[in-house]
C-alpha cells in the first residue's frame, strides 16, 4: 500500500526512478541507439567504443550475427549476409527488383505478399532482419543503462509510406520492444538542433541517407516543431552514389554486367571507399581486384565524381521545390538548412543544396548521430520523464491517400502534407440493385493512375442492406494517427448498419504471422514469451497506479467530490493488490477495470487542461 | 476533451470573420495541440489516448479549414446554411472564363520553354495574385452577411476553384518535368 501514500493531499511525488527509454535510428547503412542521461542526449557505443552499428545481419547455422562482424563477411558470404534491408521493408518483390540496386539474394518462391530471403538459417523477411538490428541496439542500451527499456522511439524517413511504417513497427514487435512513437527522421534532427540552439523560425531539413532522401520544412516556436511540409524519395541515397561510381569503374576496367556477386559487392565497397576519400581529397586512387590475379588501377577526381553524382543530387531538388510550395513559402523564407545523413558529407551535396536555398548549410552536429539524438530526446519526453523544455512535434502525412475509382483512376481523400492525426470521411454508394458488398482499394501516392501509386490495402464492405442502386450511403472514414498509420472504418448511413471491413495489407504481415515470428524469435533467445508478458503487465500496472496517484494528488481535490475520490481510491487499491499477481491476464483485467472506473475523471482532467490552455482568450477580447 | 459542438472559430477563440489573424490562429493551434496531442498521452490509458486522438484530429481539421481561404469560405457558407458540396453551378462571367482559357494555353506552352520552371513559376505568380484579389472581394462579401452578398461570395468561390485547379495542374506539370530529370 506504500504507493497510495503518494496520493495523500499536500504531499509531492516521491522522487521516482527515471524511466528508461531510447531513441533508435534504424538506418539503411548504419543504425544507432541514443538515450538521455543526466540531461544529455547521447548515442551509446558498443564495448569496443563504436557508436555506429552497421545495419548488416548475417545468418549462419550457428546463429545470427549483427553489425561489424556481419559486414566483414558480406563479401565471402553474400547470400546469407543481408545489407540495406531498410530498402526492402514494407515492399513487395516486384518493388525490390525495380529498385535498381543489385541485390544478390535468393528469394523463396512462395505466394506470400511479403518476400522472404533464403538463408542457411531458413527463410527470413525484411521485418525479421530489421528486428535483429533492433534487438542488438536495445540490448546495447539495456546493458549500458542497467535495466529494461520501457519504450523506444524509432525513426523512419518522413517519406516512408504506410506499408513501410507498419513493417517498421512490426519489426519492433518482433524484437519485443514497445514503440512509443515512429518519428520522422528530419523531425528528429530538428529536435536535436532546435534544443541545442533554442532557435525559432522556419527551417529546412535536408536528409540524404544511405538509401533514402527526405526534405522537411518546419516552423519552430517555443518548443513546438510544426512540420509544414515534407517530400522526398524513399529509394534514393548514398548507395546510389556508390552504384554510379561502381558502374563507372566497370566501364573503365571492362568488367561485364554479369560479374559474380562477390565481385559486385567488392566493387560497391571500392566505390564507397572512393566516395569517402573524395570528401577529403581532390583525387583518389583506385585499385580493383579483378579476380584471376589481375588488377585494374586508375584515378577518380572529385570533378569526375561530381559529374557522376550530379544527376542524383539534382533529383533531390525537385522535392525541395515542391515542399516549399506545399508550405506556401519561397526560398527566402528559409532561415537555415540543416544537413542530416552520412551522404551530406559529400561536398558537392552541400554545394548544390546551399546554392538552392541560398544559404550556407548547417553541419554542426554529426550528421550520422543527429537523428538518434533527437529520437532519444523525444523518447525521454514520451516515456514520462518531464523535462523543462516541453517539446511537441506536429507532423504531416507525407503522401496523399486515396481510393480507386472507375477507370483505374485515384480519388484523393487525404492530400499530402495534411497535419496528423487526421480523419476524413467519404461517401460511397452502390451501383446495382440489391448490391450487398463492394470492394475498396486504398492507394498512396500523388499520381492519377492507380498503377502509378502504391497499393496499401484492399477491403470489402459487406452486409450492406439490399436497396436500389444509388440508395445506400456508405460512409468510409480514413484515419491517420500520429505515427502516420492508416485505419479504415465504414458505416451504412441510412440504416446505421456497420459494414464489416476486412483490410488485407498489400505488403504487410498479418497479426498471426507476427505472433509466430515473435515466438520464433524468443525461442532462439531461450526466453519465455509468457514470462515476458507477465513482466510487461506488472510494469504497466505499476505505471497506471503511479499515474493515477500523481493525478489525484495534483487535482483530485479540485475535480472530484469526496465520494468520487473515495471510489477511485478504492479502485486504485484494487489494482495495487494485483501488481504482484503471477497471471498476466489477471493483471491486464485489473488495469482495464481501473481505467474504466477512471473514465469520467480522465474527461474532467482533459476538459480542465483545454480550458486552461484557452483561458484568457475570450472572443470579445478582439471585438 | 474538446467540445465538438463549438464551431471552428469558437474552438480557436476567434471572432467569426472571413478575415483571420493568421499569427493568432497559429498560436492558438499550438496551444490547443499542446494539451490535446496524442504524444501528451503516450503512456496514458487507451481511453485517454482515444479522446486525445479525437480532439487532436478535430483541432487539425479546424486549423486546416480556417487557414485555407477556399475551405474557410466554404465553411462560412455552410455556417449560413449554404452547402457548397452540392453546388453544380459554374461561373457565367464570360471575361473570367476567357482569361482562364488563355492562362491554360500559357501553361501548356510553358512546358516547351527553354526554362520551363521559370515560365511556370511566373504563371503561378499571376494565378496567386488573382486568387489574392478574390480573397479581398470575399472578405467584403462576408462582412455584411446579407443574402445577396453571400450569393456573391459563392460566385467568388467558384472562380477561386477554377484558379485552384489551374494551380494544381501547373504543379503536376512541374512534377512531370522533375521526373524526366
Amino acid at each position: 500500500m506504500a504507493l497510495l501514500q503518494l496520493s495523500e493531499p499536500g504531499q509531492t511525488d516521491a522522487p521516482h526512478q527515471r524511466r528508461l527509454a531510447a531513441g533508435i535510428d534504424l538506418g539503411t547503412t548504419n543504425s544507432l541507439v541514443a538515450t538521455v542521461r543526466s540531461g544529455n542526449a547521447e548515442t551509446l557505443p558498443d564495448r569496443e567504443g563504436r557508436h555506429l552499428l552497421p545495419s548488416v545481419v548475417r545468418y549462419t547455422e550457428a546463429g545470427v550475427i549483427v553489425g561489424e562482424e556481419a559486414k566483414a563477411s558480406s563479401i565471402e558470404d553474400p547470400l546469407n549476409t543481408i545489407l540495406s534491408v531498410k530498402r526492402m521493408v514494407g515492399r513487395g518483390l516486384e518493388d525490390i527488383k525495380s529498385l535498381g540496386s543489385r541485390l544478390p539474394y535468393h528469394y523463396a518462391q512462395e505466394r506470400t505478399a511479403v518476400p522472404r530471403i533464403q538463408t542457411v538459417a531458413g527463410d527470413v523477411s525484411a521485418v525479421e532482419v530489421s528486428a535483429e538490428i533492433l534487438k542488438a541496439l536495445a540490448m546495447r542500451a539495456e546493458e549500458t543503462l542497467g535495466g529494461d527499456l520501457e519504450g523506444v522511439v524509432i525513426t523512419v524517413p518522413a517519406y516512408f509510406d504506410d506499408a513501410q511504417r507498419q513493417a517498421t513497427k512490426d519489426a519492433a514487435r518482433v524484437a519485443g520492444l514497445k514503440v512509443l512513437r515512429l518519428l520522422n527522421e528530419p523531425t528528429a534532427a530538428a529536435v536535436a538542433y532546435g534544443l541545442d540552439s533554442g532557435s525559432s523560425g522556419v527551417h529546412a531539413i535536408y536528409d540524404l541517407g544511405g538509401g533514402t532522401f527526405d526534405i522537411s520544412i518546419l516552423r519552430l516556436n517555443r518548443g513546438v516543431f510544426e512540420v509544414l511540409s515534407t517530400g522526398g524519395d524513399s529509394a534514393l541515397g548514398g548507395d546510389d552514389f556508390d552504384r554510379v561510381v561502381a558502374e563507372w569503374i566497370m566501364r573503365q576496367a571492362g568488367i561485364s554486367d554479369d560479374a559474380g556477386r562477390s565481385m559486385l559487392r567488392q566493387l560497391m565497397h571500392d566505390a564507397c571507399a572512393a566516395k569517402e576519400a573524395l570528401t577529403r581529397t581532390a583525387v583518389t586512387e583506385l585499385d580493383v581486384d579483378l579476380g584471376n590475379g589481375a588488377r585494374w588501377q586508375g584515378l577518380l577526381t572529385r570533378d569526375q565524381f561530381n559529374e557522376l553524382v550530379d544527376p542524383l543530387i539534382k533529383k533531390t531538388l525537385g522535392p525541395c521545390r515542391r515542399a516549399l510550395r506545399d508550405a506556401d513559402l519561397s526560398r527566402e523564407d528559409i532561415q537555415d538548412v540543416v544537413m542530416v545523413g552520412g551522404s551530406t558529407r559529400v561536398p558537392r551535396v552541400r554545394e548544390l543544396v546551399g546554392a538552392f536555398f541560398q544559404t550556407e548549410p548547417l553541419v554542426e552536429i554529426d550528421p550520422d548521430r543527429v537523428v538518434a539524438v533527437g529520437a532519444a530526446i523525444q523518447a525521454d519526453v514520451l516515456v514520462g520523464n518531464k523535462s523543462d523544455d516541453e517539446i511537441l512535434l506536429l507532423d504531416v502525412n507525407p503522401l496523399s491517400l486515396g481510393i480507386e475509382t472507375m477507370g483505374g483512376l485515384v480519388e484523393k481523400i487525404i492530400p499530402r502534407n495534411t497535419p496528423i492525426p487526421v480523419a476524413r470521411a467519404q461517401e460511397f454508394t452502390t451501383f446495382k440493385d440489391g448490391q450487398t458488398a463492394m470492394a475498396v482499394h486504398v492507394l498512396q501516392g500523388e499520381r492519377e493512375l492507380v498503377t502509378d501509386n502504391r497499393s496499401l490495402a484492399r477491403f470489402e464492405l459487406r452486409e450492406i442492406p439490399p436497396m436500389v442502386a444509388g440508395a445506400a450511403r456508405i460512409q468510409v472514414t480514413f484515419a491517420v494517427d500520429a505515427d502516420g498509420l492508416l485505419s479504415v472504418e465504414a458505416m451504412e448511413q441510412s440504416s446505421g448498419a456497420r459494414a464489416s471491413i476486412e483490410v488485407k495489407p498489400s505488403y504487410g504481415l498479418t497479426d498471426g504471422e507476427i505472433e509466430t515470428m515473435l515466438r520464433d524469435s524468443f525461442e532462439h533467445a531461450r526466453e519465455d514469451v509468457e514470462v515476458r508478458r507477465l513482466r510487461e503487465e506488472q510494469v504497466e500496472a505499476r505505471r497506471v497506479v503511479e499515474a493515477l496517484s500523481a493525478a489525484l494528488s495534483e487535482d483530485g481535490d479540485r475535480l472530484l467530490n469526496a465520494d468520487e475520490r473515495k471510489q477511485l481510491e478504492s479502485a486504485l487499491a484494487g489494482l495495487v493488490a494485483l501488481v504482484e499477481d503471477q497471471d498476466h491476464e489477471v493483471i491486464r483485467k485489473g488495469i482495464q477495470d481501473l481505467e474504466k472506473a477512471c473514465e469520467f475523471y480522465v474527461e474532467r482532467r482533459m476538459n480542465a487542461s483545454v480550458s486552461q490552455a484557452m483561458s484568457g482568450h475570450k472572443v470579445d477580447e478582439f471585438e | 476533451m474538446l467540445d465538438f459542438k463549438k464551431n471552428y472559430f469558437e474552438l480557436f477563440g476567434l471572432p467569426v470573420s472571413y478575415v483571420v489573424d493568421m499569427d493568432r490562429l497559429a498560436t492558438r493551434y499550438r496551444e490547443l495541440q499542446r494539451v490535446m496531442h496524442p504524444d501528451r498521452y503516450a503512456s496514458a490509458s487507451d481511453y485517454e489516448r482515444r479522446l486525445s486522438i479525437q480532439g487532436a484530429t478535430q483541432v487539425n481539421q479546424a486549423y486546416e479549414t480556417l487557414k485555407d481561404p477556399m475551405r474557410r469560405a466554404r465553411y462560412m457558407l455552410s455556417l449560413s446554411g449554404m452547402d457548397m458540396s452540392a453546388d453544380n453551378e459554374t461561373t457565367k462571367d464570360a471575361a473570367f472564363l476567357m482569361e482562364q482559357l488563355e492562362l491554360r494555353e500559357e501553361l501548356e506552352e510553358a512546358r516547351g520553354k527553354p526554362d520551363p520552371y521559370a515560365a511556370i513559376s511566373e504563371l503561378m505568380g499571376g494565378i496567386n495574385r488573382r486568387i489574392n484579389s478574390l480573397i479581398g472581394q470575399m472578405a467584403v462579401q462576408f462582412e455584411t452577411g446579407q443574402p445577396e452578398q453571400l450569393e456573391a461570395a459563392k460566385e467568388t468561390l467558384r472562380k477561386m476553384q477554377f484558379l485552384q485547379k489551374l494551380r494544381d495542374d501547373a504543379e503536376s506539370i512541374e512534377t512531370e518535368l522533375d521526373e524526366v530529370l
